[in-house]
């Protein structure tokens, strides 16, 4: 297929993700305005800003889950619009991992990772249970392979759900809040999980608030306000070097 | 549901519950007047002649009837829950027996014919049900799809179908169907045109029912699906499907049961099902109550085994998720 060609032939330089001028409404809401952004292969993004600012809006973006109204958006060189014949095949090649986890409930946590390469990828069963097992090994919940989603503890569920995106062996992963309905407790085996993510090479564009990952591991930090980037630097200018009051009045209270 | 932990003293326990219970229960026996009944003659040899016996017999009777309806309560508190369901099933059982017994029904008649009510009525009956059901059950798959796609031309045929064949009476479409279509060339035995009547008419109620399970699916379990690149078939076939099922067994069992009861309109046309049957086999003989009293055992007894079926299937679902 053509479009499998053209992601397997994807060169390090060329931006894995690129979005110029990106406006999206709600009806007559404006949810994004004049969006450009550049993500490059292995390139670990964080992006923050308060709540309604259209993070989840602008990640949901980059796989189609919602639709921009203006301007572009390239997915390994692959434009996406209504009118696109194989959304499918680009989304194959881009975990998404959600804020409250979207387990399938009637699948055992080893048939959810199985689902996607046996039912999409073409990978027979046996193939698929074997990368599953490796996935489940990563996340290090091996053992709970034939339980069912509602007997995992939250953050149990949410390694499952990294293990299931995985599964799928993405080019890109995407986080949306994936700590914030966790109990404290639970938050960092799932940021431990991130972090080796990252280690290995993932390119990575997650929404979260936990700035302690962002220093850690973001390459970029993106901070919106109102459906606007308002700035992105490195982490290091980032916190200690804010250039916005936006961005100060946010930090002085997510750091408070 | 929620059953709370903390034990209420029984109502059937406190001396003020029952005295007021007896005096309710005494004053329903004495304004029905059982005296002349079989309670009335097991007491003759206190109340003397029955018909005779005046306001002393009639409150005599009350009196024991009374009695022995609230001390059967009161025992039946003491047993364990399935115990005490078993024991009311069995006495409301008992009861309606009792009931049917009072029609002085002549049950060698009933022996004659029972044989044609099973091997002809119930047979057709469960053929025509077994076969409409199918296809209302298939229509309703397609049909729910329809009314949630965003295509025009589905969501328009399919509202319009839900709302013409829920909107007129059973009876009405049998006639509908097995009259007019032959007026506009063709021609339907009776069979098929009760099936099709049945089947389009339970096929929109279930078209609602499965609809409102899909939708009751949350919004993430799409997303999350989506996100895996799957297409708008598989992602019902195995995730949204398999998750409606079990919310919509029980609506869905309702329907089955109440088809198989509707199953005896298609009698109107002639065919030989059990509530023909039941209407035309004691008519001869003027025993009508002998042949309507079977068929209700036997629609009953369908009924229970359609209940038991689904109480399975339903068990099979919870265990599973
Ligand atoms: N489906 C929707 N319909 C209408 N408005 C929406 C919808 N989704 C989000 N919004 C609005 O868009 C804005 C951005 O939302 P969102 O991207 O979820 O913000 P964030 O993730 O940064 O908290 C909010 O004001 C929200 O109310
Ligand atoms: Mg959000």
């Amino acid at each position: 297929m053509e479009t499998q060609d053209q992601t397997s032939n994807l060169s390090e330089t060329l931006p894995v993700i690129s979005l110029s001028g990106v406006n999206k409404w709600y009806g007559d809401f404006q949810a994004l305005s004049n969006i450009d952004l550049e993500i490059k292969l292995k390139e670990k993004i964080v992006i923050c800003g308060p709540s309604g600012s259209g993070k989840s809006t602008l990640i949901r973006c980059l796989n189609r889950l919602e639709a921009h109204q203006e301007g572009t958006i390239h997915v390994s060189g692959i434009e996406l619009h209504e009118r696109m014949k194989d959304i499918d095949v680009v989304r194959q090649d881009i975990g998404m991992v959600f804020q409250s986890f979207n387990l399938f409930p009637h699948l055992t946590v080893l048939e959810n990772c199985m689902a996607g390469p046996n039912w999409v990828r073409g990978i027979d069963k046996n193939e698929a249970k074997k990368r599953a097992i490796a996935m489940l090994e990563q996340v290090k919940i091996p053992e709970q392979a034939d339980k069912y989603p509602e007997q995992l503890s939250g953050g149990q569920q949410q390694r499952v759900a990294i293990a299931r995106s995985l599964c799928m062996q993405p080019k890109v992963m995407l986080f949306d809040e994936p700590t914030s309905a966790l109990d404290p407790e639970m938050v960092s085996e799932v940021l431990d999980t991130m972090i080796e993510l990252a280690k290995s090479g993932m390119t990575m564009i997650c929404v979260t608030h936990e700035m302690g990952f962002a220093r850690q591991v973001a390459d970029r930090v993106v901070f919106m306000a109102d459906g606007e980037i308002v700035e992105q630097n490195s982490p290091e200018e980032f916190f200690n070097n804010p250039q916005h009051e936006r961005t100060k009045a946010f930090l002085d209270q997510i750091l408070k | 549901m929620f059953v709370d932990t903390v034990i209420e003293d029984k109502a059937l326990h406190k001396p003020a519950f029952l005295i007021g219970l007896f005096v309710a229960v005494l004053a329903f026996f004495f304004a029905f007047n059982f005296t002349d009944t079989f309670f009335g003659e097991f007491l003759r040899p206190v109340i003397g002649e029955p018909k005779e016996s005046g306001f002393f017999g009639r409150l005599a009777v009350s009196i024991v009837l009374a009695v022995l309806f609230v001390l059967n309560l009161f025992v039946i508190s003491f047993f364990k829950l399935k115990g005490q369901i078993a024991i009311v099933w069995i006495e409301l059982f008992l009861l309606f027996l009792a009931f049917a017994y009072s029609f002085d029904l002549k049950m060698s008649f009933i022996q004659s014919r029972i044989g044609l009510m099973i091997s002809q009525g119930l047979f057709t009956t469960i053929y025509i049900s077994a076969v409409s059901i199918v296809i209302a059950t298939v229509i309703a798959i397609v049909g729910a799809i329809a009314k949630l796609s965003n295509n025009g031309f589905a969501f328009a045929i399919a509202s319009f179908y839900t709302s013409l064949f829920r909107g007129l009476p059973l009876l009405l479409q049998v006639y509908l169907i097995y009259k007019g279509l032959p007026q506009i060339g063709f021609m339907v035995d009776a069979v098929p045109a009760g099936i099709t009547a049945l089947s389009l008419c339970y096929g929109a109620y279930m078209t609602e029912i499965f609809r409102a399970g899909i939708q009751s699916i949350p919004r993430g379990q799409w997303e999350a699906s989506r996100a895996l690149g799957f297409r708008f078939s598989l992602i019902m076939r195995k995730i949204i499907l398999p998750q409606a099922v079990p919310i919509i067994i029980p609506p869905t069992g309702n329907q089955f049961i109440a088809m198989l009861k509707d199953s005896s309109l298609v009698s109107v046309l002639g065919v030989w099902e059990l509530m023909y049957l039941a209407r035309t086999l004691g008519q001869r003989d003027f025993r009508h109550m002998e042949m309507l009293l079977t068929a209700a055992m036997i629609y009953w007894a369908l009924t229970i085994v359609l209940e038991v079926i689904q109480a399975r299937i339903e068990e099979k679902y919870k265990q599973k998720g």
